[in-house]
């Protein structure tokens, strides 16, 4: 029924000199038509068969269950405190950050590979210096850009080994890529992008939605 | 109250121990009701939840196949779980229940597909008091069943009516029929729409793909006829100098 | 393009192979509508096996989530009731047309010289498609699957001596359990598959050797220079073949016309298939049972217990003998006999078309007796029953034990030359 065949179709009674067929066959338009519009059909019938199976692997209702939208009462994080949850199975972190932290965040700017956002790894109500809707929480996918690894969040200093003058962020032990504490990437690390802001949404001020953003809030 | 007496089935070919062969009765479901299966699955949470799990049976998949607005399902229909995506599940601990009823209360979901409508249909109308039973309860199509007549406050306390008759030249008494004691909520009439609704929602449940499967199967048999013509025409082209 | 494509031919010859096996290759031209069962099977095949792929992407072999899992794919995982219907009227429609096939070969005397073979091959797939469905009916983990498997797996225990360890060691455990389960979908997804596919590539093989036969058991080969250049067939037939033999106007080429023709009754086919599919999947309870839509409880028995519907003439057999030994003997013997076929046929004449009337009866009452006895084996049991299946048992092994005595000195109608017009 494919194409292929539809040639191969042609050329065996063609090969047959001297054929019983009053009419040389290959002029035959009835046959040249048939031969056209069934493979046409097969093939379609065809790729209507494969709907299913393509479609099969498209997530599941389970999955989908699974990676529903995600409520987080966050009025139990402590200041420098990073909470995770799984939303669609991957991590999300989120963290209440000081005000020295937010300060500080326009120091490194100098070091990061795309310090304004300008990739689109966020939805566009977190494309700010802060990358998050209030400047205090920030909710980040927790996987490396760069392979897939989750990265460690390093504090009390332990980030500057890797990153001088930086007392925190995320370090991926896998190989090694850095971010500052708005997820933002540094110069010089195999990730090539800042970490994913997941849409979110703050239902009040202690609870957010994470998953589903309605326009915004 | 006024007392009413409903012949509600005849058996004629009712043997001298219950349960043996009984007519099953069809219920003329309609899985295009949508009206009907939502009235079906809020009996089903209302008075079968409570021991019966459909613990393949997803809230939100329900309420979409059923028209159902979401947040209006999780309100009115939805007793068990957290989430509209949950499995339609109760907390009735197994262990419990297999000592209550001697066996945990069977998964409902597939249910249909195992009994059939007919065999359901005919179960919900045939229970009738046995004071002998556990549950004082008994059923023609499911006898000795372990199973309270949850349904009796729609229906009425069923009993089993007996009639004398001559057999072999003896006086015997031999069931009949069943008779209602008219204190149920709803009519006869209102009783056996409300059982239908059931039967056709545990019919959905059984298989939710149903009515997908012949739709696409309508398209896909006209398809192949229309392959099949061209494909006739073709083979006939070829074989024409054939014989 | 044409020198790369001499370059693949001259390494790997896949365009001698399709002149060979299809472009080329003379098929007799009387083949009739009994003639598209094998092409069917394996379409079927294909079938099966995409079919089967996908469902082991999320069904899971345990006696925990079996059941669960079926019903996850039949009822979250897109199109998953689909792909689940394909492959179980798949296992339906393959037997459909796996005993027409058989009954094919039997009318016209398709398993006679030079394709004992041929059959005997044909046999060996029938068998392991028996070992495959059924392994494959135990996967869903219903209380058919159970059961079922509990009973059949229980023939083997009828064997004296080794016949408990025996079972306990296919079992793996003392009852039907998730061991079996697993083991079972080992041999159902890839061990049974691979023998079967093998098996057909070897059935194939066989029959393109020997060459197809026809309706009317005519030889379409001649011996090599015993046709006069005018009466040869004017259809380009491969060099394989004409280097042995003289081909007349009795063939003609597989590919197009024996394909469109296959093509024709495969839409029919197709048509039938997928409106039970997408219509009536369970088939009344006989594809898919409905006790197996509830989970495998090894505490309580279904009431009525029936393989699947394939299975019910030789189930019948089995009940119909009153001695556990002698009936599995008996059971597996009606299965045996059917390889010795060719040989218990000592005719010269192939098909029905050109033998005795006696013959044609045995062959009518046969497929009869098969089909009530499938009947039997499938509905429930009664007195009437029991004593029916003995008859039909004996009726069962008498076609084999008539064709022996008769085929011998049959009268039989002289075979024409060539196929008639």
């Amino acid at each position: 029924m494919s194409e292929v065949s539809v040639d191969a179709n042609k050329s065996a009674p063609n090969d047959n000199p001297s054929a019983r067929s009053a009419e040389p066959e290959s002029d035959n338009p009835r046959r040249k038509f048939l031969t056209i519009a069934t493979s046409v059909i097969g093939a379609v019938g065809v790729a209507g068969i494969a709907v299913p199976f393509l479609s099969y692997w498209q997530p599941s209702d389970r999955a989908k269950a699974a990676g529903a939208d995600v409520e987080v009462d966050i009025s139990g994080i402590q200041v420098g405190q990073l909470i995770r949850v799984m939303w669609r199975s991957k991590p999300v972190w989120i963290v209440r950050r000081s005000p020295e932290l937010i300060a500080s965040l326009a120091a490194v700017e100098s070091e990061l590979r795309d310090p304004n956002s300008e990739v689109e790894q966020q939805p566009a109500y977190a494309q700010n210096q802060y990358r998050s809707i209030k400047e205090e929480y920030l909710v980040l996918v927790g996987i490396c850009t760069h392979l897939g690894c989750s990265p460690q969040h390093l504090t009390d200093g332990d980030f500057a080994e890797h990153a001088e003058g930086v007392s925190e962020g995320f370090f991926c032990p896998c190989h090694g890529s850095k971010f500052d504490m708005a997820g933002r990437v540094f110069q010089g690390v195999p990730a090539p992008y800042n970490l994913v802001v997941p849409p979110y949404m703050f239902v009040d001020d202690n609870n957010i939605i994470i998953g589903s953003d309605e326009g915004a809030v | 109250m006024k007392r009413w007496i409903a012949l509600l089935i005849l058996l004629p070919g009712l043997a001298v121990a219950a349960g043996s062969k009984v007519a099953l009765q069809d219920p003329n479901i309609d899985l295009t009701d949508k009206a009907s299966l939502q009235r079906g699955a809020q009996t089903f949470m209302n008075y079968c939840l409570g021991c019966h799990q459909m613990q393949y049976q997803r809230y939100q998949r329900m309420f979409n196949d059923l028209g159902i607005p979401e947040d209006l399902g999780q309100k009115y229909l939805q007793f068990t779980g957290e989430s509209v995506s949950d499995y339609m599940t109760n907390t009735m601990p197994a262990e419990d229940s297999a000592q209550w009823f001697g066996a945990p209360p069977p998964d409902l979901t597939l249910v249909a597909r195992v009994r059939g409508p007919e065999w359901l249909y005919t179960y919900f109308k045939t229970f009738y008091v046995d004071e002998s039973k556990i549950f004082g309860v008994n059923n023609l199509v499911f006898p000795n069943v372990g199973m309270p007549h949850v349904l009796e406050p729609l229906q009425g306390t069923p009993r089993l009516a007996y009639e004398e008759k001559m057999v072999d030249g003896e006086l015997v008494m031999r069931p009949a029929g069943l008779t209602n004691d008219g204190n149920g909520r709803l009519s006869e009439d209102e009783y056996n729409d409300t059982i239908r609704d059931l039967v056709n929602f545990l019919e959905y449940t059984g298989e939710p793909t149903r009515l997908k499967s012949e739709s696409i199967g309508r398209g896909v048999l006209i398809f192949i006829v229309i392959f099949f013509v061209f494909a006739l025409l073709l083979k006939k082209e070829y074989w024409r100098n054939v014989k | 393009m044409t020198t790369l494509l001499a370059w693949i031919e001259a390494r790997i010859p896949m365009m001698r192979t399709a002149n060979v096996h299809a472009i080329q290759y003379p098929a007799p031209r009387n083949m009739n509508f009994w003639y598209v069962f094998g092409f069917l099977a394996t379409i079927i095949l294909v079938n099966q096996i995409i079919t089967g792929i996908w469902l082991t992407m999320n069904y899971e072999p345990s006696a925990q989530r079996a059941f669960a899992s079926v019903e996850y794919i039949m009822r979250e995982v897109n199109y998953g009731w689909l792909i689940r219907y394909m492959h179980s009227t798949g296992a339906t429609a393959f037997f459909v047309v796996i005993y027409l096939h058989m009954f094919r070969g039997m009318i016209y005397g398709s398993y006679q010289k030079p394709r004992e073979l041929l059959w005997v091959f044909g046999m060996l797939i029938y068998l392991a498609l028996m070992a495959e469905a059924f392994m494959g009916y135990v996967l869903p983990w219903g209380q058919m699957s159970y059961w079922g498997a509990q009973v059949i797996v229980s023939l083997f225990s009828a064997i004296p001596v080794i016949g408990g360890p025996l079972v306990e060691w296919i079992q793996g455990d003392y009852v039907i359990s998730g061991a079996t389960l697993n083991r079972f979908f080992a041999l159902h997804v890839i061990a049974l598959p691979l023998v079967i596919v093998i098996l057909v590539f070897l059935h194939i093989i066989a029959l393109h050797e020997v060459g197809s036969n026809n309706p009317d058991g005519v030889d379409v080969k001649h011996p090599k220079g015993s046709l006069p250049e005018s009466e040869k067939t004017s259809y380009k037939i491969h060099e394989h073949f004409t280097n042995r033999y003289d081909y007349a106007d009795d063939v003609v080429p597989f590919f197009p016309h024996i394909v469109l023709k296959d093509l024709v009754a495969f839409s029919i086919f197709l048509f039938i298939f997928c409106y039970i599919m997408f219509f009536a999947p369970e088939l009344g309870g006989k594809a898919l049972e409905h006790p197996n839509f509830e989970i495998a409880n090894p505490l309580k028995t279904p009431e009525h217990i029936f393989p699947v519907w394939y299975f019910t003439p030789f189930y019948a057999i089995l009940q119909a003998v009153p001695h556990k030994l002698s009936g599995v003997l008996t059971m597996f013997g009606a299965i045996a006999v059917l390889f010795v076929l060719p040989w218990l046929d000592r005719a010269n004449v192939r098909s029905w078309r050109y033998r005795s009337g006696l013959h044609t009866a045995n062959l009518l009452v046969f497929a009869a007796v098969f089909i009530f006895l499938g009947y039997l084996g499938g509905t429930p049991q009664e007195p009437w029953k029991l004593i029916a299946a003995r008859i039909a048992t004996i009726m069962y092994f008498m076609f084999f034990v008539m064709l022996f005595l008769y085929s011998k000195h049959e009268t039989t109608k002289p075979v024409p030359k060539r196929i008639p017009r």
